[in-house]
């Protein structure tokens, strides 16, 4: 296979260069001087200075932050039970289903995720009074169910691919399973755990569509307030707020790969 | 209640599957994450079918009850209206926005599978510590903001964005090329965006092959094309099937990339049930279009997660 390496080399290489040009040109944009995004103007950070005095820009960022936790934990908690279930647990009736329901989520355009579950939150509060218009809680269950799969994707493949044996010591040697559970398992999976609450976490934090359905006036979300600016152009100070969540996002995902890479000792011999 | 064929055998269950075995305090553990998707995924899509059916009014919410009391009679009369779809598929225009969508995402598919094998493929293929390198580098665009990622394309494709100022430059163009706003740059957004999702189960795959049978193949003389195409494409089939569904089914809906990087005239269905919901307030059509979209994806979402049936 010696003579594809130059030819697979320069094909990946292409791919690589693609995934990461545009990514960076944006950072550098984020510090020019000039107000004309693709005009440069000189090194700068005034688009920063910028960007932290836009109160609403801001505000929808601490919007979004909190929004981001709570349905990243919700979702690590419920995502991991689903996981440990379709995983852990023999055949029950219905697990076809769940399974189903756990994987369906992925690929669900978001127009329909996003318009059904408004109109489900519509039909709820006709019917019983819950929930009382739309805001924060309805955009948090709806984050919460699209990233609990996510995390149950993840929960499910390291427990598939992780040695049963620490598992059958414990139950051998008589512990009941929710001690097993929560002293064996629970410990093993964590990194999985901790890495599908970061990824729920940086979805939410992503989420256009299904938050622009299911929120109410007044409760834009960070990623709602920089489509409306995006729409009319490029600008500045979107830049620098690009340059930092790229920043965020990149610190988080490198601690994720190291803390999966220690994980890799419980792996299946 | 679905019960697989008597024909297939039902895999063993493990020793610890049999440990959790099926009491009350399990069963919670199994209806606590059920209910909650059985209420905020599976019924919203019967909420969607029943507003599909009735018709839009000026009212809150805008459409009609399917059940209307009489106050003389005290019974209720069923209005069930098809309408809404009716309307769909006698108007050329949903027909068109459907054709188009499907259209737009199978090419753009098909590009990222192109671009995306040789990476998964080196990636498999190298040593310990750059396959870290170099997945780290692939999951890294994929945790990165999708809006913020479309976003970057819309600088660098403006009339005066730097791909035009590198092509003028170059002397291959002589006044800057309309790219922005084209179904071009909707390809090309697709592709960016979509193309982590495709390498990742490609990798999956390519990392499980046995190499030596492509070394066996080349050492009885094969051409290096032929075993490619002979031992490596069909032993990487799931992996091509799976990150081929990931990009197609989510790119058919797909609303931010067309509407930031397309033009007016960019048809696609995502946007078109944005328009109908959010400009026109009309929310029956806009649950018809969602339902018949829904429809026309079942097929492939089912077929993947036969797929995913194995890790069950």
């Amino acid at each position: 296979m010696k003579q594809h390496s130059l030819a697979l080399k320069l094909s990946a290489g292409f791919g690589f260069v693609f995934l990461y040009a545009p990514i960076i040109a944006l950072i550098v944009y984020s510090f020019n001087e000039s107000k004309l995004v693709t005009v440069w103007g000189g090194w700068s950070l005034k688009w920063y200075a910028e960007l932290f005095r836009n109160d609403q820009i801001m505000s929808a960022a601490w919007v979004s932050l909190k929004i981001a936790f709570i349905s990243a934990t919700l979702a690590a908690v419920l995502g991991t039970l689903a996981g440990f279930v379709l995983s852990r647990m023999r055949r029950f009736r219905g697990k076809t289903i769940m399974a189903g329901w756990v994987t369906a989520p992925l690929v669900m355009p978001e127009v329909i995720t996003g318009l059904s579950l408004l109109l489900l939150f519509v039909a709820m509060e006709n019917m019983f009074g819950w929930p009382a218009g739309r805001g924060t809680t309805t955009i948090v269950i709806a984050h919460t169910t699209f990233c609990l799969a996510y995390v149950a994707v993840v929960v499910q493949s390291r427990l598939a691919s992780m040695d049963e044996t620490l598992e059958e010591a414990a139950m051998d040697l008589g512990a009941k399973p929710v001690s097993l559970f929560f002293l064996i398992t629970l410990p093993m999976i964590s990194p999985a755990i901790l890495s599908g609450w970061l990824l729920s976490f940086t979805l939410s934090l992503d989420d256009l569509v299904i938050a622009s359905f299911v929120s109410g006036p007044g409760n834009s979300t960070l990623p709602m307030v920089i489509f409306s600016k995006v729409r009319l152009g490029v600008t500045p100070e979107i830049n620098a707020l690009a340059t930092l969540m790229i920043l965020i996002v990149s610190i988080a995902v490198i601690a994720a790969i190291v803390i999966m890479r220690r994980q890799n000792r419980f792996q299946k011999p | 209640m679905m019960t697989p064929p008597a024909s297939v055998e039902a895999p063993r269950p493990t020793l610890i599957q049999r440990f959790h075995r099926l009491s009350l305090g399990r069963w919670l553990v199994i209806l606590i994450p059920m209910l909650w998707l059985a209420a905020f995924f599976f019924i919203p899509f019967l909420v969607v079918f029943k507003i599909s059916l009735s018709e839009a009014m000026i009212a809150v919410p805008p459409y009609s009850p399917l059940l209307e009391w009489d106050p003389d009679s005290a019974f209720a009369t069923l209005r069930v209206t098809f309408g809404n779809y009716l309307f769909l598929f006698e108007s050329r225009f949903y027909l068109d926005a459907y054709l188009s969508s499907l259209r737009i995402a199978a090419v753009s598919t098909f590009f990222t599978l192109l671009i995306g094998f040789p990476i998964a493929y080196l990636i498999a293929r190298s040593g310990p510590t750059s396959r870290t390198v170099l997945l780290s580098l692939v999951i890294l665009p994929f945790w990165t903001s999708f809006l913020l990622r479309v976003y970057a394309w819309m600088a660098l494709l403006k009339k005066n964005g730097l791909v035009n100022d590198i092509l003028m430059s170059v002397g291959l163009i002589d006044e800057p090329l309309q790219i922005l706003q084209t179904d071009f740059a909707v390809y090309l957004g697709i592709v960016y965006t979509y193309l982590p999702f495709m390498i990742l189960p490609l990798y999956t795959q390519l990392e499980k092959m046995d190499m030596s049978l492509v070394e066996a193949a080349l050492d009885l003389g094969t051409k290096p094309w032929r075993a490619f195409c002979l031992v490596t494409l069909p032993l990487a089939k799931p992996g091509i099937i799976a990150g081929c569904l990931l990009v197609f089914i989510p790119a058919v809906g797909e609303f931010v990339i067309p509407s930031l990087l397309g033009g007016s005239d960019t048809l696609m269905i995502g946007r078109v049930l944005w328009d109908e919901f959010f400009l026109n307030r009309d929310w029956p059509l806009a649950s018809a279009v969602a339902i018949v979209m829904l429809i026309v994806l079942v097929g492939p979402i089912m077929f993947m997660r036969n797929g995913n049936k194995e890790a069950v």
